[in-house]
This record gives structure tokens, C-alpha cells and sequence, in this order.
């Protein structure tokens, strides 16, 4: 039977998407750390502190890259092996980011 | 036997939401792999493909309710400051564990890690039950989005156990407590 096949567009967005959004959540939660009027001004709601900003901004990072990519890719066929290489690395970057000592590090702490 | 609100949210949110999510781990590799594996020739009968995607989606709500109620219920408790002039920091787990340096560590360590490292698991399981629902046993047609989805899949794991484990340990040694106290039943 033959089965035609959907374009990877929309699932290669969803996935360079999710790498975006941890990204930004990486650098944001570093960018926080280290400076403290950055951190400040991450206090979008106050018991929470800086993670309510540093969170926030990733989620619209992630779902206004999400939305973009998508209609941008919405019927076409994209090359999956540049999109995965993209998103892991950004993944491995915000993991690194997330990491306390890897933060002090390039802190020079 | 009593329990405190604190006690029985962080519970909630730590075992209902957080262990559950763990335990439904190697089921979603499993329901990725066996779609993938089927592909599009054999498709799966209505009933599976709806299983499985609704396994998929509830995996990705427990990972938000996790997240959320972690950072917006349980959080600010965690870090709330203590008026001037308190010396009993049991009501106030970040400057308790701050208190001492053989504690701080878990706090600017665990804590700081699990705070952020833990948002990577909604995102990317929403990504994952996304790509799941729109191309279902097509993924066996493009191996590098089933890598992407498993590769995600993985990473969501290892964050919700750094989250978890480091979790565990500051609930032992700080835990949130206060609000309302419940007794649950009292021996004669």
C-alpha cells in the first residue's frame, strides 16, 4: 500500500523550536546569575523572583519560534539532519547553562 | 497522623505530578518505538493510535503541572523571607539551608539547577506528543525526527530525575512546611 508521505516541515519547526526555547531558557537563567539587574528585572511576579521572567521569556521564545517556523515550513520538506544537529546542540548548551558550576565557571567563580 | 497544605502540595507535586511522569518514561519510548516500528504500511488499529496519544499528552500535562506548581506554588514558599529578628528558619527552607555551609550547598547547587533544568521537560515532551500525533507511524518514514524525538524524549528524563532527586534530598533537609494542618487520623 502505498502511503504518501507528510512533509517534515512541521515537525522539524516543532523540534528547532523546542531547542530555541531551551536555549533562551539557558541563556536567560545564566544572563540572571550573572548580573544582577538582569535578575532584577527578570521579577516579572515577585514570590517567584527572577525564574518567573527567566521562564516566561523562554516559553514566548519557544512558542512565538514555534509559530514563525511553521508557517514558514508549513508544506515543506526540510533537512531534518540540520534541524536535529541545531536543536541538540542548543539543547546542550541550555543543559550547560542550567548547570550551576558550568555557570561559575564561565563566571570565574 | 496530620499533614500540613505545604506538605500535601509538595507531595502532590513531587509524587503525583513528578514520580508519575518518571514512571511513565519507559512506556513512552515504547509507545514511540512500536509506532515507529509498525510504520504507515501496518498502521495501528483507531484504538492503539488514540492510546497512544493520549499516553503522550498526559505525559506532557504532568510535565507542566510538575513545573508549574513547582515554581508558582511550592517555590515561593521555598524562598519566602523570614521577618527581621526570626531565629526559627523552619518555615523559611532557602534561608535555613543557607544558615549553615554544610546545608547552602543544596540551595545553590540543587536547588538552582533543578529551578531551571526542570522547564526543559514540558517543552520538549509537548514537542514530542506534538510530532507524535501529526506523523503517528509515519515516523518510521523519517528516522532523524524519530532520533529528535527520542533524543528528546531522553533529555526530559534525565532533567525530571535531576529535578527530582535534588527535590528529595531538599525536602530532607528543608522541608516546605506551614499552612493548615490536617490530621488524618489519631491514634487512640
Amino acid at each position: 500500500m502505498a502511503v504518501q508521505s507528510l512533509p517534515t516541515g512541521p515537525g522539524a519547526a516543532a523540534i528547532l523550536a523546542a531547542g530555541i526555547g531551551s536555549l533562551v531558557l539557558g541563556l536567560c537563567a545564566f544572563a540572571a546569575d550573572a548580573e544582577p539587574s538582569v535578575g532584577h528585572a527578570f521579577v516579572f511576579w515577585v514570590p517567584t523572583g527572577a525564574l518567573s521572567g527567566v521562564t516566561t521569556t523562554a516559553i514566548i521564545a519557544w512558542l512565538g519560534s514555534w509559530l514563525g517556523l511553521s508557517r514558514r515550513w508549513r508544506a515543506r520538506d526540510v533537512s531534518l539532519v540540520r534541524v536535529n544537529v541545531a536543536a541538540f546542540a542548543m539543547l546542550l548548551v541550555a543543559l550547560l547553562l542550567t548547570f550551576p558550576p558550568f555557570m561559575d565557571l564561565l563566571q570565574g567563580r | 497522623m496530620e499533614i500540613s497544605f505545604r506538605d500535601m502540595i509538595t507531595v502532590l507535586h513531587g509524587m503525583g505530578f513528578g514520580a508519575l511522569f518518571m514512571l511513565a518514561f519507559s512506556g513512552a519510548i515504547g509507545v514511540i518505538y512500536a509506532t515507529a516500528v509498525a510504520g504507515p504500511a501496518r498502521p495501528l488499529s483507531r484504538l492503539t493510535t488514540m492510546m497512544f496519544r493520549f499516553y503522550l499528552i498526559s505525559m506532557a500535562t504532568l510535565a507542566w503541572l510538575a513545573t508549574l506548581s513547582g515554581a508558582y506554588v511550592i517555590y515561593p514558599w521555598y524562598r519566602a523571607a523570614a521577618p527581621a529578628g526570626t531565629t526559627d528558619l523552619s518555615l523559611y527552607p532557602r534561608l535555613l539551608l543557607l544558615s549553615s555551609p554544610l546545608t547552602a550547598g543544596w540551595h545553590d547547587y540543587g536547588m538552582e539547577w533543578k529551578e531551571h533544568v526542570a522547564w526543559l521537560t514540558p517543552i520538549a515532551m509537548t514537542m514530542v506528543a506534538y510530532v507524535f500525533i501529526k506523523y503517528g507511524p509515519q515516523l518510521a518514514l523519517h528516522r532523524h525526527m524519530r532520533n529528535a524525538v527520542l533524543g528528546f524524549t531522553a533529555v526530559a528524563f534525565f532533567a525530571t530525575a535531576v529535578a527530582g532527586v535534588f527535590g528529595a534530598f531538599l525536602n530532607k533537609y528543608a522541608p516546605v512546611r506551614g499552612g493548615h494542618e490536617y490530621i488524618l487520623f489519631e491514634d487512640k
